[in-house]
């Protein structure tokens, strides 16, 4: 098995993260394919929380979304959303919420809801789901998204899922967004700002840079993001054999 | 008293020009048939609800049945965009849509005090966001207990809300298991409830196992008996999500006019679900039902 595309490194890059976690919300699209992989590599015993009601998912196959009938069976608890929301997620039980983007800034505000103005938007987007209540009340948040100038943005036109604030995230707020992975690299955040902690194999600084919609500082010697494996690979490859959501 | 109805009858009874409308359920079972029947009978100026909105809603706009959404996140799950949504409210084409927008726990919630009695529900979100800027019905309030900042959202009482169950009693007792997303809020929030169901049983089946009902009959007006009602959703353990369907419906919405063939085909020139049914055909039929897994059962006792 040789060779893997950019959004097969991407998503193993995600799961590798979530070794030391224990619950993890799971958001639509990309994040639900990383989740999945890291319950069948990195982390078997991480407690997979869906905003359909689930909590302690077994994912038989890749769920078709978030609210696959996959999640149901074979899960620890289902519930109304309500208490799902209300107890799990506010209630503080949630370590860690993986959330996808269409547009992110240095400060890591997410938007999910328009390009352009709101009330004459270029583009609609599906809007906030439950990521702006995941934003403020999971300890913590990573994000998964393709990255280009037009989505690594100076300001994003909305703030669907508020990120770092000047001055800070409220106390009573979780720790807010603390990695962002895209198909060339992997972003920490120092003192809410986003840098680059690694580039993929291949991709050089240059074109990390050209993909992002302000200046973004990198030190030269930044690491590279270890390869995947061949399990890592194979396991990718049993949950998305046709590459329909990993083109 | 037996509340079983045609879907033509309880749509045409009780579903009403310029009513706000709540066909729920989350990812599972989205009764398809109710809103086909509701295109069908060429309702009109619907405020249309619903935390995804999913395909269903993008069939009802482009029908031109609706006036104004009111969503928190809206597209076709897993594949992408709705685009007959997306031209109402980015080109208003062929007509403009209201959007009254919230997150899912706004949505959740604002079902919850409508269902409760509540002026309102408050809940940790929405600070830091743009939504109340953009959505002025999402309101800071201040905790009558301390310093704390809340965020308000108003109670939503549907007219109608529309559920798909797995089995109801004739009286309409409905059980559901899987997801049960936030149904029971949509219904008990409602004037009028419609119960759509796989199956039909007695109600003793219902009473030996009363913890797996998720609305009582006391709240229900309607009880349609619709088998496949909820394709390309799924039912819990009767079929799969059509997810062929789903990948197929992003070429099929983007195109205006295939739009509307499609309408025509599925909708317009079908009598009922029954037809759209055999129109789907037994091998498919075949290929989306699951493997049978049956739960364990409990046992509550006999108190006699």
């Amino acid at each position: 098995m040789s060779g893997w595309t950019e959004s097969e490194m991407m998503v193993v890059a995600a799961a590798r993260r979530l070794t030391d976690e224990r619950v993890c919300f799971v958001g639509i699209g990309l994040p639900n394919i990383a989740c999945a992989l890291a319950k069948r590599t990195a982390n078997p015993q991480l407690e997979l929380v869906y905003e359909s009601g689930v909590f302690g998912a077994e994912p038989a196959r890749l769920p078709l979304s978030i609210g696959d009938p996959t999640l149901a069976a074979g899960a620890a608890a289902v519930t109304g959303m309500f208490q799902l929301f209300a107890y799990y997620l506010q209630g503080g039980r949630v370590d860690v919420a993986f959330l996808g983007a269409a547009q992110i800034d240095a400060a890591g505000n997410i938007n999910t809801t328009v390009v352009g103005d709101y009330a004459a938007p270029d583009v609609r987007l599906p809007g906030s789901g439950g990521a702006c209540e995941i934003g403020i009340n999971a300890k913590k948040v990573f994000v998964i998204m393709r990255q280009s100038a037009r989505s690594f943005v100076p300001h994003v036109d909305f703030v669907t899922t508020s990120g770092h604030p000047p001055g800070g995230r409220p106390a009573r707020w979780g720790a807010g967004p603390a990695l962002v992975v895209t198909q060339l690299g992997v972003f920490g955040f120092t003192e809410g700002v986003m840098q680059l902690e690694s580039v993929h194999p291949g991709v050089d600084i240059a074109t990390v840079r050209a993909a992002c919609g302000w200046d973004l500082e990198v030190d030269a010697a930044v690491a590279q993001t270890p390869p995947p494996t061949e399990a890592e690979l194979a396991a990718v490859r049993v949950l998305d054999p046709d590459r329909t959501y990993l083109r | 008293m037996s509340k079983v109805a045609s879907m033509h009858d309880a749509v045409a009874a009780l579903v009403r020009d310029g009513d706000t409308v709540a066909i729920e359920g989350f990812t599972h079972l989205i009764s398809f048939a109710a809103g086909h029947e509701i295109i069908r009978q060429r309702r009109r100026d619907l405020t249309l609800c619903r935390l995804t909105p999913d395909i269903v809603y993008d069939q009802m706009v482009a029908a031109g049945v609706a006036r104004k959404l009111v969503f928190s996140w809206m597209g076709n799950p897993g594949v992408g965009s709705l685009h007959a949504i997306r031209r109402r409210i980015e080109h208003a084409d062929p007509a403009p849509l209201e959007i009254e927008e919230y997150s899912h726990f706004g949505m959740v919630g604002r079902y919850t005090a409508g269902a409760a009695g509540l002026p309102f529900f408050p809940l940790r979100s929405y600070e830091g966001s743009d939504l109340p800027t953009a959505n002025p019905r999402i309101v800071p309030v201040a905790s009558p207990y301390g310093d704390e900042i809340v965020y308000a959202v108003p109670p939503l009482n549907p007219d109608v809300t529309i559920i798909g169950v797995q089995r109801a009693t004739a009286a309409g007792d409905a059980q559901v298991w899987g997801l049960t997303g936030c149904q029971q809020e949509a219904a008990f929030a409602a004037d009028r409830v419609i119960v759509v169901c796989e199956e039909l049983v007695d109600e003793a089946v219902v009473r030996a196992d009363p913890n797996r009902t998720l609305v009582p009959g006391l709240v229900v007006d309607a009880v349609v008996v619709v088998p496949h009602g909820c394709h390309p959703s799924f039912a819990q353990g009767y079929y799969d999500r059509d997810n062929a369907f789903y990948l197929a419906w992003d070429a099929i919405s983007r195109d205006p006019e295939a739009l509307a063939a499609w309408i025509d085909e599925w909708v317009y020139a079908l009598a009922d679900h029954a037809e759209y049914a055999a129109k789907v055909g037994e091998e498919r039929w075949r290929e989306l039902t699951p493997v049978s897994a049956p739960s364990g059962g409990v046992d509550y006792g006999s108190y006699a």
